[in-house]
């Protein structure tokens, strides 16, 4: 209990002091829902599908929390190269209990982010429909960070260095984020980019966000729900497995 | 001292130790390493007894980072036999973890937390008393003169600092033996005198043992009891300090060293790590 605590202060803590990455880690949610926001909105209205912003924000929220969560959990690799992790690692501590405070404690962080763009959209002219769904949507917040975090740390675990973080950046994480639903309905497109959606655990956690905020759902609560805690259970075990067997 | 207050409860985890010699801190019997072709360490035997300061020393890659990977759980063995404290560190890797305290050849500690969170973060992890860490954290600060640094944040540490502080926190669960892995790389000569006093003042008031690698050889002249030369991953020589330059009609440990091992220099390719380094410290800057 007291690693797994430690081990999840220890992650707030790095967090809450460094304010270069908290800011610059909002600058591109910001961009997004500018950029994309305004300026496709009128094509969105033309199109009959409604407010642009209001589709895209719950999108950039869960992008928000993507990142920061593969990040967070791709950050052992700095830790390995840089020692921190052989102090953890050479300590009488269970590494499952390591690997969880970690984990728990970049989740926790990515949520926070997540809270922080959902505000900076209010702040841009986003209206959630319906207040009372607030906590669910944070609920889901938080399992699309743990799902997250949970597989970095499983990628991270199997990378000596950086050299495959940009492979993992373009083949990994960008076409989840893309093939999500998050910039666009996911309604009467192409079967092939259905089905790579619906095999895409980001789609459920971008609608069932989109159904606590806005109301407009796409796979159903359940499914939503289903999906994001079973792939979470399952990124969990995987990466516990696989950071047991870390060697340095 | 410090080290008197949780004696006690130390006791309660030596029971159903393998060995009996009681007065062996680590034995080690044909313990090879192979890295796929590449055998690291070939059938390596050694022991340290308990108290002793002993260095192993060695050209770059011979193999004395690998050694002390696998006496602190940190790499399995492909064959052969290691005694820590009593325990084997490939089954009863917990035991092992708790009876020693270690200092990396790269620097361990979190450079965002502050020298006081970086004790704090390895006391919860050792599980030390909630109640005695905060004097133990206290008195070890002391020791390594950084109380007064306490609350600062690691980052802005120097070399020197950093090293105290790994120091100061590898003792703070009461270990019996301390691995240091080229503790005083690159600091500079008062540094050096002021590490090489704590271990002394610890090796003679406490009893620790003290297993160290060094590429000073004045310094391991200096503070060695016992010293055991590896290179290309066999034991060369073993001795005391004045032992081995009997053995090689030598005057000086650095003159034995050199004629145990040669003169030609080792190159190391340089790794993934070094790369890294480098990376990073552009990314700081």
């Amino acid at each position: 209990m007291g690693t797994i605590y430690i081990l999840w202060l220890r992650q707030l803590k790095r967090y809450m002091r460094s304010h270069s990455r908290i800011i610059g880690s909002l600058g591109q949610p910001l961009l997004f829902l500018l950029a994309l926001g305004y300026g496709f909105g009128p094509i969105f209205q033309k199109a009959g599908q409604g407010n642009y912003l209001e589709f895209l924000a719950p999108g950039v929220i869960a992008m928000t929390i993507l990142f920061t969560s593969i990040f967070s959990g791709i950050e052992i690799i700095w830790d390995r190269q840089f020692g921190f992790l052989k102090e953890t690692l050479v300590a009488p501590a269970s590494r499952l209990d390591i690997m969880i405070g970690r984990t728990l404690g970049g989740a926790t962080v990515a949520t926070i982010q997540g809270i922080i763009v959902l505000l900076i959209s209010i702040v841009a002219g986003f209206r959630p429909t319906n207040y009372v769904l607030l906590p669910v949507a944070i609920l889901i917040m938080a399992l699309i960070a743990l799902l997250f975090t949970a597989l970095g740390t499983a990628i991270a675990s199997l990378l000596e260095d950086m050299q495959g973080f940009q492979m993992i950046m373009n083949f990994l994480v960008m076409p989840l984020f893309f093939l999500s639903g998050a910039l666009f309905p996911l309604q009467g497109l192409p079967e092939a980019i259905i089905l790579f959606s619906s095999l895409n655990p980001l789609s459920y956690g971008v609608d069932g966000l989109r159904g606590a905020l806005i109301g407009q759902i796409y796979f159903g609560f359940g499914i939503d729900f289903l999906v994001l805690a079973g792939v979470s259970a399952l990124f969990l075990a995987v990466g516990s497995y696989l950071f047991s067997k870390i060697q340095v | 001292m410090f080290m008197s207050v949780i004696l006690e409860e130390a006791g309660s985890h030596r029971n159903n130790r393998l060995d009996s010699e009681n007065n062996i801190s680590i034995k080690v019997e044909k313990l090879t390493k192979k890295f796929g072709d590449f055998t690291a360490v070939d059938s390596i035997s050694f022991s340290v007894k308990k108290g002793e300061t002993f260095a192993f020393l060695g050209p770059n890659g011979a193999g004395k980072t690998t050694t002390i990977k696998m006496l602190t759980t940190l790499l399995k063995p492909t064959s052969g036999v290691m005694l820590v404290n009593g325990y084997d560190p490939v089954q009863n890797q917990d035991a092992v973890r708790r009876s020693f305290g270690i200092v990396f050849q790269d620097e361990s500690l979190d450079e965002e937390l502050t020298a006081y969170e970086n004790m704090e973060f390895h006391g919860v992890l050792y599980k030390v008393p909630k109640e005695l860490l905060p004097k133990k954290i206290e008195e070890l600060l002391k020791f390594v003169e950084l109380w007064d640094r306490k609350n600062d944040f690691v980052k802005h540490f120097s070399g020197g600092m950093k090293r105290r502080l790994e120091i100061a926190r590898g003792l703070l669960h009461h270990p019996e033996v301390l691995f240091l892995d080229e503790p005083t790389l690159g600091l500079d000569p008062q540094t050096r005198n002021h590490i090489w006093g704590y271990l002394r003042e610890l090796n003679r008031t406490e009893g620790i043992t003290v297993f160290f690698t060094t590429h000073y050889m004045e310094e391991a002249e200096r503070v060695a009891d016992c010293i055991a030369i590896i290179d290309r991953g066999t034991i060369v020589a073993e001795g005391s300090p004045g032992e081995l330059m009997k053995q090689t009609n030598t005057n000086s440990l650095e003159d034995a060293f050199l004629s145990l091992t040669g003169r030609r220099i080792r190159e190391e390719e340089i790794g993934s790590i070094e790369q890294m380094r480098n990376i990073r410290k552009l990314w700081r800057r």
